[in-house]
């Protein structure tokens, strides 16, 4: 009995996690299209609910009474599966994010590797979405979004280690907890941007929309994707930009901590802070969406293979001599 | 401790049988896809013995790089016409004595090593022992690491190493006639050397190239 009553009392933790979690995916669709549309002098989606704040909800509303279509000639099982493994990994990361020293779901060891684990996995969803539709269009999108997710993770990784030199644990408290003094985002700047990039082109996020380039795939590896399913692969793929954003703010704009060290700002919860800077990193993705046309593909890879991983590496020698030197480097035990 | 025991059957289970499903499905790329869910739970019970760097390393190399390549690769051949083949044809009677050597020699290895494996109870109150003091998993593997085994990792990164440039050597091709960008040329163009002014008289026309 005291068993189940631990069991029950984490999946209420966990309901009260990932209920916030979708309900805010749902938010930042919107949020996103308002921004992309007032760069473009538009309105946007406006109509439905008070500044069309409603319009996910009715967006989802209409994928659930669509039909699902499997095609014949597809691999049915993996077909299936494929939104079930975006979706599911998008959520699961969110075990281990810190809304402040004590809220957190998950505060195990190896928290920023557990983050780096499920997002290098989510490649999977889109690889078997892309090849079990079996036509030309989906495939092409999934390989492309094979080469183009582990090119990028390398730097991503990378930079985790710039990061972890300063903090000297791989504990994600740990790491917010070391920004007291100063946000990671001051000494290692020029690395929270090849971050914010390589984000950019983790989550195929406009410029590096290639995957699904429109104008070339119809709609890469969800093209044979209809109703919850194809919505299920839209809502993983949010989850995982706000996961993201989360990560950003922890690594590099002090997570929960709150900005400024003074009064009035500590009474401030850190989840409301941790929120506000993902908010923060998210409206700079919409805008970079926005703003900035779509890469060619050696293009792409040359940036992630031939700019980013040798000027991040040149970054944790910097990083590393610099603590070295000045016998800075955090001494655990 | 019962659920320890109910979580470790059932991922030891799958790894097993995903095991076998690799070796047993007709479809390659459900292999690679069962390789996958192996190596899932196998990191799985490495969280479980208190190795959680090791599991997550092994989720981040093998899951997240090492098998997405090699689905990416078996995607791109076309296997399943290579295969029949190969069973149709006399081609398959040639790999047969490659393939029974290197199944002996593993067979044999596994022997040797099922032979020298006790099971012992002890393990569990040194996990215990190492779980109360407060060095973390990952600090006692990089304090091990980069001390006393410094020059077996150098040799492994050194392996690594001449792997790549290996691999790099073996595909690396010079193609001719092939058009490259090339940025620095493409910024460094000067107004001069690509626009020219020229007074057009009518009806002579101007000469283009030359």
């Amino acid at each position: 009995m005291e068993y189940l009553s631990i069991v029950f009392q984490e999946a209420y933790k966990i309901l009260f996690l990932l209920v916030p979690v979708l309900v805010s995916v749902a938010m930042i669709v919107w949020l996103d299209r308002r921004v992309w549309a007032f760069v473009q002098k538009r309105q946007g989606p406006n109509v439905v609910g008070p500044f069309g704040l409603l319009q996910s909800l009715a967006d989802a509303l209409k994928y659930i009474f669509k039909e699902i279509i499997i095609p014949s000639s597809s691999n049915k099982v993996i077909f299936i599966l494929a939104p079930i493994v975006t979706m599911t990994l998008a959520l699961i990361a969110w075990a281990v994010i810190p809304f402040s020293a004590t809220q957190v779901l998950a505060d195990i060891n190896v928290g920023i590797l557990y983050l780096f684990a499920v997002s290098s996995l989510g490649v999977y969803g889109i690889i078997m979405g892309g090849w079990a539709s079996n036509s030309k269009y989906p495939f092409l999108g999934a390989i492309r979004s094979a080469a183009q997710m582990v090119s990028y993770e390398v730097s991503i990784g990378v930079i985790i280690i710039n990061v972890l030199l300063c903090v000297g644990s791989l504990n994600l408290n740990d790491i917010v907890i070391a920004q007291q003094n100063m946000w990671f985002v001051i000494p290692l700047f020029p690395m929270f941007v090849i971050f914010f990039i390589s984000a950019l082109a983790e989550t195929n996020r406009p410029p590096f929309d290639l995957p699904e380039a429109e104008a070339e795939l119809v709609a890469g590896y969800q093209t044979e994707y209809s109703g919850m399913m194809y919505a299920m692969f839209w809502l993983g793929e949010y989850a995982n930009i706000l996961l993201m954003c989360a990560m950003g703010a922890i690594l590099f704009l002090g997570g929960w901590m709150s900005p400024i060290d003074v009064y009035p700002f500590t009474l401030v919860p850190g989840a409301i802070w941790l929120i506000l800077k993902i908010l923060l990193l998210f409206i700079l993705f919409a805008l970079v969406k926005a703003i900035v046309p779509r890469y060619r593909y050696d293009q792409l890879m040359r940036l992630g293979w031939k700019v980013f991983l040798p000027l991040s590496l040149i970054w944790v020698v910097l990083t590393a001599s610099y603590l070295f030197y000045f016998n800075l480097l955090p001494v655990n035990q | 401790m019962i659920a320890h025991a109910i979580f470790f059957y059932t991922f030891s289970i799958i790894a097993v049988v995903s095991a076998i499903m690799v070796t047993a499905s007709k479809n390659t790329v459900h292999s690679v896809f069962f390789l996958i869910l192996d190596f899932i739970s196998i990191s799985c019970l490495f969280i479980m013995i208190g190795a959680e760097f090791l599991g997550m390393i092994m989720l981040i190399v093998y899951v997240g790089a090492v098998a997405v390549l090699f689905l990416f690769v078996v995607m791109m051949l076309n296997v399943a016409q290579q295969k029949n083949q190969w069973f149709a044809g006399q081609q398959s009677s040639r790999h047969i004595p490659v393939g029974l050597i290197i199944s002996t020699l593993i067979f044999f290895e596994i022997i040797i090593v099922i032979g020298g494996w006790k099971y012992k109870p002890e393990i569990f109150d040194i996990n215990n022992s190492l779980s109360q003091t407060s060095i973390s998993n990952t600090h006692s593997l990089g304090q091990i690491l980069y001390t006393d085994y410094i020059h077996v990792f150098q040799i492994s990164g050194m392996i690594l190493l001449v792997a790549m440039v290996g691999a790099i050597v073996l595909t690396f091709r010079q193609r001719s006639g092939l058009k490259r960008q090339s940025y620095i040329k493409q910024i460094s163009r000067e107004r001069a050397e690509g626009v020219e002014v020229l007074e057009v008289q009518s009806n002579k026309g101007v000469k283009i190239d030359d």
